[in-house]
């Protein structure tokens, strides 16, 4: 099964639109409790960085028996250190974006936490690649 | 506990999400960091805080909590409502800060 969501730079109003969507889908396979809240953590927080970070992107969820494939592509401004973005803490994210709570440096290593595989391709300028497998 | 017995005993305001009021609690979180709350909350949590857009609700919804209590009298966002009525999961107000509010609930929990 494949689902497509396409997502807005700076529209916090929509987001966790598809982690709901993909959360219920889950629910009806009837996958591990336990799992499916990992997955939504992982796949709200890569959401969220698209919102505040880039200026349009897409999600591409794939689930397949055994995996779930989410894949976010944004066209942004890109991380120059990926490394350092990882860091817990380390945050580019705008005051506005902070004042709602969000941009606390926490975002990454939640995903990192909460994903099986995660991988991050980014091209400063052009935008970003984070492609994250949870098994169930 | 259920959320109705919490309204009850600490005076809370409902702003919305009373067909939720029945939810079980299971405990409580203290957070404005939503990364926080999304990474570490669980469900059927109690979640006080000062946030009051609607994003408090798509993490509200996403990590089944009991309901969210606004402190020091913030009030709610239309769009929060909107969200915790389609949810059923109710947003709360207190006039007491966090600090307060915490520690009521907290002695009232662990009784």
């Amino acid at each position: 099964m494949k689902l497509t969501f396409s997502i807005q730079g700076s529209d916090f109003t929509h987001a966790g639109y598809p982690s709901s969507e993909v959360k219920k889908v889950l629910k009806q396979l009837d996958i591990d409790g336990k799992t499916i809240k990992k997955i939504v953590i992982a796949l709200y927080e890569a959401e969220v960085n698209v919102v505040a970070h880039a200026w349009k992107g897409t999600a591409t969820i794939e689930i397949e028996e055994n995996k779930i494939s989410m894949l976010l592509e944004d066209e942004g401004p890109g991380i120059p250190d990926i490394d350092l973005a990882m860091q817990a803490g380390y945050s580019t994210a705008s005051k506005e974006v902070r004042d709602m709570g969000f941009g606390a440096g926490m975002g990454l290593p939640n995903m990192k936490k909460n994903s099986d595989e995660l991988i991050i391709e980014s091209e400063v300028g052009k935008g970003t690649k984070v492609k994250m497998v949870n098994y169930f | 506990m259920k959320v109705s017995d919490l309204v009850d005993e600490l005076g809370l305001t409902v702003y919305s999400g009373a067909k939720g009021l029945d939810r079980e609690i299971t405990g409580g979180y203290v957070s404005d960091l939503l990364s926080d709350v999304m990474g570490n909350s669980r469900e059927g949590q109690v979640w006080i805080t000062l946030q009051v857009h609607q994003n408090v609700m798509a993490i509200a919804s996403l990590k089944d909590l009991a309901a969210v209590v606004l402190v020091n009298n913030f009030q709610p966002h239309e769009n929060t409502i909107r969200h915790s009525n389609d949810e059923n999961i109710p947003v709360l107000g207190t006039c007491l800060p966090t600090f307060e509010i915490t520690g009521k609930f907290y002695q009232l929990f662990k009784q």
